[in-house]
């Protein structure tokens, strides 16, 4: 276990290495010279050098990338120009949006894949199924940003029960959050829902044709019984791949679904940074989001080895 | 199963169809502009209604479709001019060149295609060929993915050794007997890419970094009815509609080939 835990380690940290590299590099290719970009046409030659002096444009690109990595390594992401805080402040207060808006969206992901990829499993060919399977393909093709606009429609402009868009802050109480949060949650979810369902079905499918399982049935346990406490543990393998890539769907998503809804989440902080040409907080965004992903395929990775010894040893 | 095949089917050729003929006709001029007709309903006139400018929202859509499909096509296009070349050589050679490509893809996975369009938006500004580059770019690991475990699948196999044994290189067999034995994976992959290059360039262009104006753009249109969806719900639901109608068809497609191509699943449900 433990040498599968440093290979899995050493593998993360040379993600995170390689990425930050493509962001630097990327953000290094702007055309002309960043500061004037972030000014604008119009600046005093002045400004543009104050600016390229307080950015260490004057230093070699190794040296300020190395600057940019050991300021993030203490947290330190560098002043945002347009808002004149520091750049990990505001990530701060956007995460507190964006990170319960993704969790919120996966667990709603969860509620609705799971009773419905059961269902269909343990009704295969039935009706039952041929409903799920139906409405999953009708899932999978709604554009979450669409989707969301036919729940505005619906619940916010036509039943006003819930919130159009904004968000009060959770000073406002946990509630008022949440409510604020539901509609954009749900959006996400549910074309994500619609995947997760299917690959739970066809994993449970595929369980459900091995030995153990006819002895389980042959126990005398009903197919509901059999699928709860035999066959889900195994099909949670592809499952939970599923879901780690759905968290980074998730957190693509968010990006549109904050904008529909005004959320102020690090969606909204990374267009308003773009129009703002505010390369700073772009660039420390991007490697927030990606450092991210990189974080949940390696928890994914270490939470197979919990569900499956078989791999501890492999690796 | 057949029934979903031909909706698939038909649902794909009504998208190709109606952006092909909106090269030569549209029913309205897409760029007049007519405020006094501005947010009229379905109606024997405006058999779509009216957006906010008047135009009519049947041509905007067929338009749309234009935009749509071209960028998507061309992003399937570079995943896999870029991706199969990529995953033959990882599975012909092995060993090291399997693993750069192999962890290159990973850091491409890495990255949220959105993630990869908003980098490249902010450093080259928004346009729809820079959508086309972000969808792309995701979808070349996807192909060199497939073409990969595909190859990987035949090289044991006898009719590769017998090429090898009349002195055919990796190159060489890999396009001449590995490319059209896993010609079928990389058309329903491709239909697949397809249907999410669709779904991807609306929320791009939704957010404003797609196709920019005049440019017809189904994800436009709904940013544009985005504040009238109360006052004139079908500006906002036709768009939406015609996404969804397309993505469906291209799904229903890409299950239905994947059945036909693939002789293990003949027969099954």
């Amino acid at each position: 276990m433990q040498r599968y835990l440093l290979r899995r380690l050493v593998s993360l940290a040379s993600s995170l290495l390689v990425a930050s590299l493509v962001i630097f590099a990327v953000i290094e290719i702007v055309p002309g010279d960043p500061a004037s970009y972030m000014l604008g046409l119009n600046a005093e030659p002045e400004t543009v050098a104050a600016l390229r002096d307080q950015l260490g444009l004057n230093q070699t690109p190794p040296v300020r990338y190395l600057g940019w990595i050991a300021g993030m390594a203490q947290g330190d992401f560098g002043l945002s120009y347009t808002y004149k805080v520091p750049v990990s402040e505001l990530i701060g207060q956007r995460l507190a949006v964006s990170l319960p808006l993704a969790l919120y969206a996966l667990m709603l992901t969860a509620i609705i894949a799971f009773p419905a990829g059961m269902i269909a499993a343990a009704r295969r060919g039935k009706l039952a199924d041929g409903a799920v399977m139906g409405a999953t393909q009708l899932g999978i093709a709604l554009p979450n940003f669409w989707f969301a606009m036919l729940l505005v429609l619906v619940f916010a402009l036509h039943w006003q029960v819930l919130p159009a868009g904004g968000f009060p802050g959770w000073d406002q109480g946990v509630t008022a959050g949440l409510k604020a949060l539901t509609l954009p949650a749900f959006a996400l979810a549910l074309p994500q829902a619609a995947i997760l369902a299917r690959v739970l079905r066809s994993a449970l499918i595929e369980t459900l044709g091995q030995d153990y399982i006819r002895t389980a049935r042959a126990k005398g346990l009903s197919e509901g019984q059999t699928i709860l406490r035999h066959a889900l543990r195994n099909a949670m393998i592809p499952v939970m791949t599923i879901l780690g890539m759905q968290f980074s769907f998730l957190i693509a998503g968010a990006i549109i679904i904050e904008n529909v809804f005004y959320l102020p989440g690090l969606g909204r902080l990374i267009f308003q940074a773009i129009t703002q040409r505010d390369l700073i907080v772009v660039e420390s965004v991007v490697m927030i989001l990606v450092f991210a992903v990189i974080l949940v395929t390696f928890l994914v990775d270490l939470a197979y080895a919990a569900i499956d010894p078989r791999l501890r040893t492999r690796a | 199963m057949r029934l979903s095949f031909a909706l698939g089917l038909a649902l794909t050729l009504a998208a190709l169809g109606a952006a092909l003929i909106s090269l030569v006709w549209t029913p309205y001029d897409v760029t007049a502009l007519s405020i006094a007709d501005k947010l009229q309903p379905p109606s024997p006139v405006h058999w779509l209604g009216t957006d906010h400018f008047g135009r009519d929202i049947g041509a905007m859509l067929m338009a749309g479709a234009r935009t749509s499909i071209a960028v998507a096509l061309v992003a399937v296009g570079i995943g896999m001019g870029i991706g199969v070349p990529l995953g033959l050589l990882a599975a012909a050679n092995g060993g090291l060149v399997d693993e750069v490509v192999m962890r290159g893809n990973d850091l491409v996975f890495a990255f949220p295609s959105l993630v990869i369009a908003i980098l490249i938006t902010a450093v080259f500004g928004p346009s729809a060929v820079n959508a086309i580059i972000a969808i792309g770019i995701f979808n070349i690991p996807v192909f060199a993915r497939v073409t990969r475990g595909g190859a990987l699948g035949l090289w044991p196999l006898d009719f590769i050794r017998a090429a090898e044994v009349i002195g055919k290189g990796p190159a060489r067999i890999s396009v001449e007997h590995i490319l059209p034995n896993i010609a079928n994976l990389l058309i329903v992959q491709g239909t697949i890419q397809f249907s999410l290059g669709i779904l991807a360039e609306a929320g791009l262009s939704y957010v404003g970094l797609g196709a920019q104006p005049p440019t017809p753009s189904w994800g436009r249109m709904l940013a544009e009815a985005q504040t009238m969806v109360s006052l004139a719900p079908h500006v906002a639901i036709f768009p939406g509609l015609a996404i969804v109608l397309t993505v469906l068809g291209l799904n229903l497609l890409g299950d239905g080939l994947r059945d036909r191509l693939d002789p293990r699943l003949r027969g099954r449900a």
